[in-house]
């Protein structure tokens, strides 16, 4: 097993501590993803595994050996730079040779695997021109090809896919993910795009201001964040704060201060054990609520709460409705599937019920500072603004 | 008829252009013209004639200046390029403290006047008593060509990728390597161009060669000015032709030259 393994590692640039403390296992053949905003530390903790920088404090191991120390030509780590850094002076295939040609292997030798690499990221034809004459996800495919051929153990990827537009995005997503089944190596890949980090990884890790928020599988970090951070970066969310208030045996009743409803039911199977008498914050995400105008049955395990449409916003595969509920505005993500009972659509200032699932409320955090209401990420995905409401 | 400003625009465009074109070219084209005309004064037409371009290769100090020339400007090139690749490389790394003072250090005898470079030049040999002759124009040479090199090969570094260097090192070059096969020959077209602009330079300077070279060592402006001085001027213009010739054929092959030094690295 070659296993990277991140020791405690920190990385200090003068006073300001890019990386904090980081631990992490890395499994072999895995594709693992940094995702975090912009200055979260993915791309220095991404440099410090290429060995392009140092770090100040922990160890990085490759299987069993140390390799914190050694420079990047004695790594069996390779990179594919964000702006893919081809030789602007040399052909595609010298470009692609270029790992060989170091390592003084012989002419046909170096022909016959820059073929067989060519072929691999489709670039066949394409050996005889220059970098600035192929697009940009030809570039990109070049780049791969450069970086396997040295046949390294983890190939580390940097925002590969920033410089490409969304359609070419998708493309390159999914031969990405083939050529990775196809050399059978471990993917390290960073990005901010939370929707390529979701589809491409098989675990990933959250990053935000040097540290590892939530690691873990896509669906498990979306269906189960451990943190206010990580329900906000990946997805949307609905954040409800409030008291505990009786627990029985299958929910419990909760008292939010600002008149949502006076009894949330959440699944007794909860993760956390909760006492009564503590504050809590819950995730709810927008898409398990569903949303009419007729009141539901009522059932032992689904929750029902009443509440007025404020604002209808139409994203053409689902419409978001804000659903105002006492002092709270609920996130409600609903498709256009006409097989509903009311085909009518949904109006402004209309009153609706709102239901959903009683183990689609997830305990977030218990013993929150503050009651956490409404929180908006800004453009780092920092929480820039916490609403505060007065206490009952 | 009415003028659209449009048409008064195109009108003072074209009429500035002429106006460049015609400054810039009658004389030399004149020049040209003149040195095959069979005349001792630039007085009309005489007749065809290669006389002039025979005599100057019949003229022993014709041929010494040049020799000279050549040999000034082919050290000066070569040593200016050398020391402006090593200047530029050394004030590559911006975290240095004192890069921007010593910039300006560098730059500085852009803006001084020739005549001060030369006066100063002559002053400094005569006071550390070295003999005026081709060592000292050699020196001269080089001080004001070093800033060209510097200036025309550190703007060329200042747009490199440097993710192309650790690109190169990720790919398991090491730092020698990476800098003959990555780095250089991306900083080739700055240096052939700074070398060039050196050898320009040096061969057609009058004023720092005038002060730093005494008697005995001309180089080809100096033996023209004598010459024109003395009242001929008709060889002057063959020779002048056949510089102009030879600067249009090494901007020519400056392509070629690089090209032929990328695949040779």
């Amino acid at each position: 097993m070659e296993n990277i393994i991140l020791h405690n590692i920190s990385k200090d640039f003068g006073t300001f501590r890019a990386v904090d403390g980081v631990n992490l296992t890395i499994k072999s053949g895995e594709l693992f993803s940094f995702l975090g905003p912009s200055g979260c530390g993915k791309t220095t903790l991404l440099r410090m595994i290429a060995g392009f920088e140092t770090p100040t404090e922990g160890s990085i191991y490759l299987g069993d050996k140390n390799i914190s120390d050694l420079p990047p030509y004695k790594r069996e780590v390779n990179t594919i730079f964000q702006n893919y850094s081809l030789f602007p002076h040399m052909t595609v295939f010298d470009n692609v040779a270029f790992g060989l040609k170091i390592k003084k292997r012989p002419k046909t030798e170096i022909k016959d695997r820059v073929h067989e690499m060519l072929k691999l990221v489709k670039m066949e034809d394409q050996a005889n021109k220059y970098p600035d004459q192929i697009s940009g996800g030809q570039k990109q495919r070049i780049a791969i090809a450069r970086a396997l051929i040295n046949k390294p153990r983890v190939l580390l990827l940097d925002e590969p896919l920033a410089a490409l537009d969304l359609k070419l995005r998708q493309h390159m997503l999914i031969e990405l993910m083939d050529i990775h089944d196809a050399v059978g190596i471990t993917f390290i890949y960073v990005t901010h795009d939370q929707g390529e980090a979701m589809s491409i990884s098989d675990r990933l890790a959250v990053m935000n201001q040097g540290k590892i928020v939530q690691e873990g599988p896509p669906d498990d970090i979306y269906e189960r964040p451990t943190s206010i951070f990580s329900a906000y970066f990946i997805g949307e969310t609905n954040l409800i704060t409030g008291d505990v208030y009786k627990v029985y045996d299958d929910y419990l009743e909760l008292h939010c201060p600002d008149g949502t409803g006076k009894m949330l039911k959440l699944d007794s199977s909860f993760h956390k054990p909760v006492s009564e008498g503590t504050r809590i914050t819950l995730s709810l995400r927008p898409e398990k609520i569903a949303i009419s105008r007729f009141k539901p049955r009522p059932q032992d395990d689904i929750n029902i709460i009443k509440g007025q449409i404020e604002d209808i916003l139409y994203l053409g595969s689902h419409t978001q409705y804000i659903v105002r509920v006492g002092k709270l505005k609920f996130r409600v993500f609903s498709q256009h599937k006409r097989v509903y009972f009311d085909d009518k659509a949904l109006d402004w200032e209309e009153e609706v019920w709102l239901f959903w699932h009683d183990t689609d409320t997830w305990l977030i955090e218990d013993n929150p500072l503050d009651i956490l209401t409404d929180a908006e990420l800004d453009d780092n995905g920092n929480l820039q603004r916490y609403v505060k409401r007065s206490k009952v | 008829m009415k003028l659209s400003p449009t048409k008064v625009y195109k009108g003072l465009n074209l009429t500035a252009f002429s106006l460049v074109m015609i400054f810039l070219y009658i004389p030399i084209l004149i020049l040209i013209v003149f040195s095959f005309n069979d005349s001792r004064i630039i007085s009309g037409w005489q007749g065809f004639t290669f006389k002039y371009y025979i005599q100057l290769f019949h003229n022993p100090a014709i041929g010494e200046a040049f020799r000279n020339t050549m040999l000034i400007a082919g050290l000066s090139t070569v040593i200016s390029t050398t020391l402006g690749i090593m200047a530029a490389l050394g004030l590559e790394n911006k975290q240095f403290k004192a890069r921007k003072g010593l910039l300006a250090l560098i730059y500085t005898p852009l803006v001084i006047p020739d005549i001060l470079m030369g006066v100063s030049l002559a002053l400094l040999f005569n006071f550390t008593r070295i003999n005026t002759g081709m060592v000292t124009v050699l020196i001269a040479h080089v001080t004001f060509c070093i800033s060209y090199t510097v200036i025309v090969i550190q703007s060329r570094l200042e747009g490199f990728d440097y993710s192309l260097v650790e690109a190169a090192a990720d790919l398991g070059a090491k730092p020698h390597y990476i800098f003959w096969r990555i780095k250089f020959p991306l900083m080739l077209p700055g240096i052939i161009a700074a070398a060039l602009l050196a050898f320009t330079l040096s061969i057609d300077d009058f004023i720092i060669t005038f002060f730093t070279s005494g008697r005995g060592f001309d180089t080809l402006p100096i033996y023209v000015e004598g010459t024109i001085r003395r009242g001929t001027i008709t060889t002057i213009n063959a020779l002048s032709t056949l510089m102009i010739g030879f600067t249009l054929f090494l901007v020519v092959i400056t392509k070629r030259i690089r090209k032929i030094l990328i695949s040779a690295l």
